[in-house]
């Protein structure tokens, strides 16, 4: 083999514009970003409230600014995207048996809804009550 | 429909060129001709230089992966009627380095498939006159990642592969999961160092185009995923649990 003079197509740096499926992986990864912000941003939320209704109000004011609400609108999709995705890879990795049936992709996937759906309603209902 | 198609043919003849080239051929169009049956038209009729892999025609062999119009495909059982009126581009397989013309050098993915012990690892051999058994629903949870032909095609739609070209690959972790899930095999710790590595499962990101383009359905996207859910399993039984009980 050592003769023989190799071919390497250079990989593009627009490679990811090339499949839908693609793009959807880079924008995936560059989820991470706004998950680690809404975590910081969650404790700062935390850190405020434990610092009293001073603190806590001016929490609310930097977070009524417009630069903050684009932001956290455009990290909320991003959030989206990620959750719908990581739900979409669950049913692919759980095989669940019930005895020699397999349990169906779709009631694994509605599963994780359903339990995305009562966690929101719990968080619902102990910031509106 | 048009009596022929032109098909764009990507060409690389190291002793001639340094950069690759694309030559046209005008083949005919015959709604039972898939593309590889084309390049055979080039390569009898019109240009004995060219080079191509191919054995079975019937997508057994895995042989005849190639990049169709963009798209990895088995050149045997893609048909040139859908690319009518063309022209379809052929291409060699992405993410390899190119021997020549449609040829790619897969010796990567030779060396990564032994590191996963692809057969049966058994510690209890049965005796010449009995057989190992299996019920039809223990045969069901690996028969489809069984399926596999090292056609390369999920290799060559991977990204991950494309940019970090240490990470085993979805072909090989399907394999390790074809043995892994068989009733019959007692070697899924001796996979799992390779398996559970950064190299490994954790190396992708499941983008899912590994599944998309297997023609035979292995889904090597849900085993990865499926693997990874094993190896967390295996860590935290490890980190909680005493020796005994894991």
């Amino acid at each position: 083999m050592s003769q023989v003079r190799l071919y390497r197509p250079p990989v593009s740096l627009t490679w990811w514009l090339r499949k839908p499926s693609y793009l959807v992986f880079m924008l995936r990864e560059l989820s991470s970003v706004f998950i680690a912000w809404f975590v910081a941003y969650l404790l700062m939320l935390v850190y405020a409230v434990g610092s009293g209704p001073g603190a806590y109000r001016d929490f609310l004011d930097l977070s009524a600014n417009p630069a903050l609400v684009v932001l956290n609108v455009i990290a909320l999709a991003f959030v989206l995207l990620h959750t719908v995705t990581w739900f979409g890879l669950a049913p692919k990795a759980m095989v669940i048996r019930l005895g020699a049936l397999r349990v169906p992709p779709n009631v694994i996937l509605a599963a994780h809804y359903g339990a995305w759906l009562v966690v929101s309603a719990v968080v619902a209902w102990v910031v509106l009550r | 429909m048009p009596e022929s198609i032109t098909m764009e043919v990507w060409r690389y003849r190291p002793e001639r060129e340094s950069e690759p080239t694309w030559d046209s051929y005008e083949v005919p169009l015959r709604k039972e001709w898939a593309v590889l049956d084309g390049l055979n038209h080039i390569k009898d009729q019109l240009d004995g230089t060219l080079s191509y892999r191919w054995s079975c025609r019937m997508g057994i062999c895995g042989s005849c992966g190639m990049t169709v119009n963009g798209e990895p495909k088995l050149g045997c059982s893609t048909f040139l009627t859908d690319y009518a009126p063309g022209p379809v581009r052929v291409e060699p397989l992405h993410n390899f380095p190119v021997i020549r013309d449609l040829v790619v050098e897969m010796g990567d993915f030779m060396a990564k498939l032994p590191t996963v012990k692809p057969w049966l690892v058994g510690d209890d051999e049965p005796d010449e006159d009995t057989e190992y058994r299996q019920t039809p629903v223990e045969m069901d949870d690996y028969k489809r990642y069984s399926m596999c032909i090292n056609c390369m095609l999920c290799y060559a739609a991977c990204p991950v592969y494309a940019l970090d070209p240490e990470f085993i690959g979805p072909a090989a972790i399907a394999l390790a999961q074809r043995y892994n899930l068989d009733s019959r095999d007692a070697g899924a710790e001796d996979r799992r160092d390779v398996l559970a590595s950064a190299e490994g499962v954790w190396a992708c990101t499941f983008v899912g185009e590994c599944s998309v383009a297997c023609p035979k359905d292995v889904d090597p996207a849900g085993a990865i995923q499926r693997y990874k859910l094993t190896a967390a399993n295996k860590a935290v039984r490890d980190l909680l649990l005493p020796r005994g009980a894991r």
